[in-house]
């Protein structure tokens, strides 16, 4: 038991020594700046409705999009591409470059998408640890548990990629115990433990109070910092700009723009959003002066 | 925040302090309150009875009687967590026994005919989870369904008539399974307890045990986070089966005898000995001591019930009432302790 207390070799990383060395865009190989992945000219229709009309859609490692759009815009057809619950009618999929045809859910996951359910995905009368390593647990040849190990690793996230730092939760307590930020927090963290290399969130702040918001946000931002990359879909602008390093907005089944948040103010975003809503165009904000994005952020609710 | 506030502490060993009173309560309340209500039993036993239940010839006698369903409880404990039930088992004691005794007057022994009447057990519990986890029928209705079957079965392969099994007394097989531990001891019980650690292990400490616990808390969660879920069902399963087919291989060489009704009147008692230990009916909870316990204070009422001079009468009526206070127990403790 006295050895519990020692830092494991991966404990320094709060990912649990999982982590790659390199950050997990270069890939093994390939230029850092190619997109993890890249969607080109997707459409898809349902029964006559063109949902998407060549829409291209790209992320690169250690990026967080924000995908904002009215309902019907097409938002959730296109995350439903990615991660191969409906394919398109036309248009190419790449993994790191690789056209990728017939994708499917398990071969999406495969590829390193992982979406993140919410609590439809947590045991909630088990444990943190147990949820943590739901699906894939760390066992020896006979199928018996390291259970100290996954302890340890579930206290090495909590600390570091969760913040969990009151004095009430352990790696036992019972998810029953979270609150709605912590758990979605837990499901994030289970993602990156387990090496996702894109992760969806969909409407992750629904139902959460201010100060969860502002956990999860946190989190959000722990993603880019594991040199993974995110897609972020949110009615609420003000999260999305907070977080996301750009804006894709959609409308009616097509990229109306893409503002990176370091070039455009959050005024100007949400100008451009409600423009292109009334009239599908947009014009671009003159630039009066040098202003900067962290002037705007005081306001836009960052964490 | 107060985040960084806390982070020159090691979480590792900030949160391994942290294992305290409070969490240890949280944790085991529940056990801790049906352990407490066995010795609450037991001492009305002991103060009612004390000639009776402070000499150890009683608790011989229930180290034998208990074990029967009390084998069949334990597996059926990690079924439960799982989001499954089990009717079918008292069938499959008396199934398991007719390849049993094919066997073992085709070769002359035991042993064989031992396996035989496992292996009849898991074809059984085969039978239920292909039917459940494959096909999708409830398991409620498929076992209601499968105990008709099973039992129509050995009534039909035997013609109803019961088989003496004197030639198995006696036999090396017959003084492990069923004989006397240091001459005191049932082996019944050695094996109770030796398959309730078994069980122990395999629902807290192994893959298994994880994976029922996620089915049973979270279906949709299992399938998302891709644990085998029809497997992993498939075989909780056929190993109440076998156990069943195990107990139904104790119970007839203690008797020496079998008799195609055997398991009958096993169906309620087991399946209160796995709630009154608190085991969660709605699956994703379990617990392998409570079971455990919950065996003893099943099978060990009707005795105490007439060593204190009470009418066998009583017997229905104070059942009824250690599981009404047990669950109580479960359900307030659960909540109180839940942040």
């Amino acid at each position: 038991m006295t050895s519990e207390g020692a830092v494991m070799p991966g404990d320094e990383d709060p990912l649990g020594g999982r982590r790659r060395t390199e950050p997990p865009a270069a890939h093994r190989s390939r230029p850092a700046d190619q997109s993890v992945v890249e969607l080109s000219h997707i459409s898809k229709a349902f029964g006559g409705v063109q949902v998407l009309d060549g829409v291209s859609f790209h992320l690169s490692p250690g990026e967080v999009v924000g995908l904002v759009g009215d309902n019907g815009a097409g938002k959730s057809t296109l995350i439903k591409i990615l991660t191969g619950v409906h394919r398109p009618d036309t248009g190419t999929i790449r993994f790191r470059g690789d056209e990728v045809r017939d994708l499917t859910v398990k071969r999406a996951r495969k590829l390193g998408v992982e979406t993140v359910y919410q609590e439809r995905a947590l045991a909630e009368q088990l444990s943190m640890w147990r949820n943590i390593f739901m699906g894939r647990p760390i066992s020896g040849p006979l199928g018996f548990l390291r259970v100290r190990r996954m302890r340890q690793i579930t206290a090495g996230l909590m600390g570091e990629s969760m913040g969990f730092t009151s004095a009430v939760l352990t790696p036992d307590t019972e998810v029953t115990g979270l609150s709605g930020g912590e758990r979605q927090g837990l499901a994030i963290v289970r993602a990156l433990h387990f090496e996702a290399d894109i992760i969806i969130l969909d409407e992750p702040t629904m139902g959460l109070s201010l100060e969860e918001t502002d956990k999860l946000l946190r989190f959000v931002g722990g993603i880019r910092e594991a040199g993974r990359s995110a897609v972020f879909i949110d009615h609420n602008i003000f999260h999305v700009y907070s977080v996301a390093d750009r804006i894709v907005v959609l409308d009616r089944g097509r990229v109306a723009g893409e503002f990176p948040t370091s070039r455009y103010t959050l005024d100007e975003v949400t100008g451009i959003m409600r423009e292109v809503a009334a009239t599908g165009t947009f014009t671009e904000p003159e630039r009066s002066g040098d202003r900067r994005r962290a002037d705007v952020r005081a306001t836009g609710g960052s964490p | 925040m107060t985040a960084t506030a806390d982070r020159d502490v090691s979480p590792v060993a900030a949160l391994r302090q942290r294992w305290t009173t409070r969490t240890f309560l949280t944790s085991y309340a529940s056990q801790i309150g049906i352990t407490a209500a066995f010795i609450v039993l037991w001492l009305a036993f002991v103060t009612l009875e004390p000639d009776t239940f402070l000499s150890s010839n009683i608790y011989m006698s229930y180290g034998q009687t208990v074990a029967y369903s009390g084998l069949v409880a334990l597996p059926l404990t990690m079924l439960i967590t799982a989001g499954d039930i089990d009717l079918s088992f008292p069938s499959v004691m008396a199934l398991g026994m007719v390849g049993f005794i094919e066997v073992e007057e085709a070769t002359g022994y035991v042993e064989p005919a031992i396996i035989a009447a496992l292996v009849i057990g898991a074809l059984a519990g085969l039978t239920n989870g292909v039917f459940v986890a494959l096909i999708g029928i409830p398991a409620l209705v498929v076992t209601i369904g499968t105990q008709f079957l099973f039992r129509g079965l050995t009534l039909v392969l035997t013609d109803g008539s019961a088989s003496p099994l004197n030639e198995v007394v006696d036999t090396p097989a017959w003084d492990v399974l069923t004989g006397r531990l240091f001459g005191r001891i049932p082996m019944q019980f050695v094996w109770f307890v030796v398959v309730a650690v078994g069980f122990w292990f395999l629902m807290f400490r192994h893959r298994l045990g994880q994976n029922a616990h996620v089915i049973g808390d979270n279906r949709q969660a299992a399938e998302l986070m891709g644990i085998p879920v029809r497997r992993t069902r498939i075989t909780l399963f056929v190993l109440t089966g076998m156990a069943a087919a195990f107990a139904g291989v104790l119970l007839s060489l203690q008797v020496a005898n079998f008799y195609p009704s055997m398991g009958a009147g096993y169906l309620l008692p087991t399946l209160a000995a796995v709630f009154v230990g608190g085991t969660s009916v709605f699956g994703g909870r379990g617990t392998i001591w409570g079971t455990f316990l919950g065996a003893f204070m099943i099978g060990g009422t009707e005795a105490g019930i007439v060593a204190v001079g009470l009418t066998d009468y009583y017997t229905n009526l104070i059942y009824g009432g250690i599981i009404l206070v047990a669950v109580t127990i479960h359900t307030v403790l659960q909540r109180r302790f839940k942040r």
